[in-house]
């Protein structure tokens, strides 16, 4: 058994002519959060979308367990124990959060033609998991759309777990949060790989990043541009490589041209 | 049960979160989608009750009477209230139910076919015509408002120009002399509880004919299909799995999906649902009528949506509830028989009808944001 739980060899993704992704490759302990990092336009969600077994990538390849996975669909991907949580949280708002939590996979009572959907269970089990988080849901039938932004990521990530997930993958879970939430989301997350998943956290924003991954990759145009421990790397140089900061120095440079000109 | 709610209890008063407002049983009923359809129906009955109560309207055979319109038009409004709630429209209904009252008149009469394989003959053309344009809005990603539109159409012509191809007319009677011994047309032709009538006729309870039968001889069988589907249509929607994926193909086409709902699936066979309520609509009519007719359910799509609106739909999807457009249902038929017993004219129906709707609209729409408020 290596000491891996995933890893994800030369991954390459065309769509076309367009190379959306090149030999990317990533490896995941249990435990560990690797954060990759990436502007917009980095090939970020062509990824996700890899892992999640939306697409299928055209050459490299998965390792799951020490064993070779192909995805024929996001269900193969969720089977074998990848969950994905994306952006868009895949939550209803109008519904409560019970029936979120079991969105898809309800569980039933009864004999077969008579099924019911066991609306108690699922109530007991959505509060007991909503309550270890530490969001205490007064009611479970209350519909999402009354919970935090925050709150609302607590639970998608939290369903992801409940069913099975042993690698999370999670696209920009603290984007569309402020701070407070963003830290609540950040420490459920840490958690959960203390738990011993391995966490694939999806970010642009280093500083959200930074406090909680083990390791770092840095994707750029489709490329990887490696993957860097903690220890060995600075916050300011993570920042720089994801072509932020090259544009950012450059940005400086400018605005000081322009501030020479103005007062001449 | 007791045992999740006491620990649920007990969460509540170790007091996690101490913003937290403790919600009245007036909030938890206000985010019930039925409340407007429930406390219309009660102002309408205090309504008549006040301006028609000594008219006969409240007697057993005034009650049937408005009680049969209301069953009808709930029939399709609970179809047309779970697709929406999935989702999408069918402006179909109304051609629907003129199509398969010839697909049951012309078969039987013009054909030679014994009346129950007409009637089967019906329910699967509309499982047919369910499926089409299901299948169409699935996948072609159109609007169903656009394709049900076109199917109104096709139905509508359809209906007419077979009919007229091979009877000759627009009519067709004929068909009461037919239901006698049919296996299955009784039932959509019986009315029930007929002993409870004559009985409560001999004991001189309820008006009598000049022979002695009662006024009223039972129960019409619209109202008994109203009542199984409005506990049927509930049962799925809250008690079942498939429930709740109607539900989340509504609220959230791509969330679902990326959870595993089948959402086409769930969208397809909410059409033949209400196709297959149209033919049962289609059915009763026909049968009660003996005749069918080529423009028997005009605009009755309409109505259906307008029950359902008025139940607490909310015309984006994803909310409201078929106990909601049963009462609509029961407003609208209510109000229509009703109006008869009134000094007013009754040409003031649709207009009552109108705003009745665009109350319930900007109600709803102010409990959704109720719902959906955010801390």
């Amino acid at each position: 058994m290596s000491e891996y739980l995933v890893q994800f060899n030369n991954i390459s993704k065309f769509f076309g002519k367009v190379i959306a992704l090149k030999d990317v490759t990533m490896k995941l302990k249990k435990g560990e959060i690797m954060c990759l990092l990436g502007d917009n336009g980095a090939g970020k969600s062509t990824l996700i979308k890899t892992l999640a077994g939306v697409h299928k990538p055209d050459e490299g390849e998965i390792i799951f367990e020490d064993q070779k996975i192909v995805f024929d669909s996001p269900r193969d991907a969720l089977d074998i124990g990848i969950g994905t949580v994306y952006q868009d949280l895949a939550l209803v708002s109008l519904m409560s959060v019970t029936r979120n939590f079991f969105m898809g996979r309800e569980p039933q009572k009864g004999l077969p033609f008579f099924r019911t959907f066991d609306i108690e269970k699922a109530n007991t089990i959505a509060a007991e998991r909503m309550g270890q988080i530490g969001i205490d849901v007064r009611d479970p039938s209350q519909a999402v759309g009354t919970m935090s932004g925050g709150e609302r990521q607590c639970l998608a990530i939290s369903r992801a777990i409940y069913f099975g997930a042993k690698v999370l993958v999670l696209d920009e879970p603290t984007s569309a949060l402020g701070v407070h939430q963003a830290s609540m989301v950040l420490k459920y997350i840490v958690k959960a790989a203390s738990q011993g998943l391995a966490v694939i956290l999806i970010t642009h924003n280093v500083h959200h990043a930074y406090p909680v991954g083990n390791s770092f990759t840095v994707l750029n145009r489709g490329k990887s541009m490696g993957t860097f421990q903690k220890k060995d790397i600075s916050r300011e140089k993570l920042l720089s490589m994801m072509a932020g900061g090259e544009e950012l120095d450059k940005l400086e440079v400018e605005l000081k041209e322009m501030d020479r000109i103005e007062n001449n | 049960m007791s045992v999740k709610s006491e620990s649920i209890q007990s969460k509540k008063d170790s007091g996690q979160d101490e913003r937290l407002k403790k919600i009245s049983p007036f909030r938890v009923l206000l985010n019930r989608p039925e409340l407007g359809a429930l406390g219309g129906s009660i102002l309408v009955f205090i309504f008549f009750g006040i301006v028609a109560g000594d008219t006969g309207m409240f007697s057993a055979y005034g009650t049937l009477n408005f009680l049969d319109v209301s069953a009808n038009l709930g029939i399709i409004a609970i179809a047309a209230a779970m697709l929406m709630i999935g989702g999408e429209f069918d402006l179909s209904i109304g051609s629907m139910i003129g199509f398969a009252g010839i697909c049951i008149a012309i078969p039987a009469i013009y054909w030679g076919w014994p009346l129950w394989t007409s009637i089967i003959f019906a329910f699967a053309m509309a499982v047919l015509i369910g499926y089409f344009n299901g299948i169409m809005v699935v996948k072609t990603g159109l609007p169903s408002f656009i394709v049900t539109l076109a199917m109104l159409f096709i139905l509508r012509g359809a209906t007419l120009a077979i009919t007229r191809l091979i009877t000759g007319r627009t009519q067709v009677p004929g068909l009461r002399v037919l239901i006698e011994d049919d296996p299955i047309a009784w039932l959509f032709a019986t009315d029930t509880f007929q002993w409870l009538f004559t009985w409560l006729g001999s004991m001189k309870l309820i008006a009598l004919r000049t022979d002695g039968t009662p006024l009223a001889t039972g129960i019409p069988p619209s109202v008994i299909w109203f009542i199984a589907l409005t506990l049927f249509a509930t049962w799925i929607l809250m008690k079942t799995r498939y429930g709740n994926w109607i539900f989340a193909s509504g609220g959230d086409k791509v969330g679902a999906t990326n959870v595993g709902v089948p959402v086409g699936r769930v969208k397809i066979s909410l059409f033949i649902g209400t196709a297959v309520a149209s033919t049962i609509f289609a059915c009763i009519q026909v049968l009660d009528a003996g005749s069918a007719d080529t423009m028997r359910g005009t605009l009755k799509e309409l109505e259906a949506i307008a029950a359902a609106v008025v139940g607490g739909c909310l015309l984006t999807g994803g909310y409201g509830s078929a106990i909601g457009a049963a009462l609509g249902a029961i407003i609208f038929g209510t109000v229509s028989m009703g109006i008869f017993y009134t000094d007013v004219d009754t040409d003031w129906f649709k207009v009552f009808l109108g705003a009745m709707m665009l109350i319930a609209v900007v109600f709803n729409n102010y409990i959704r944001k109720k719902v959906t408020e955010t801390k």
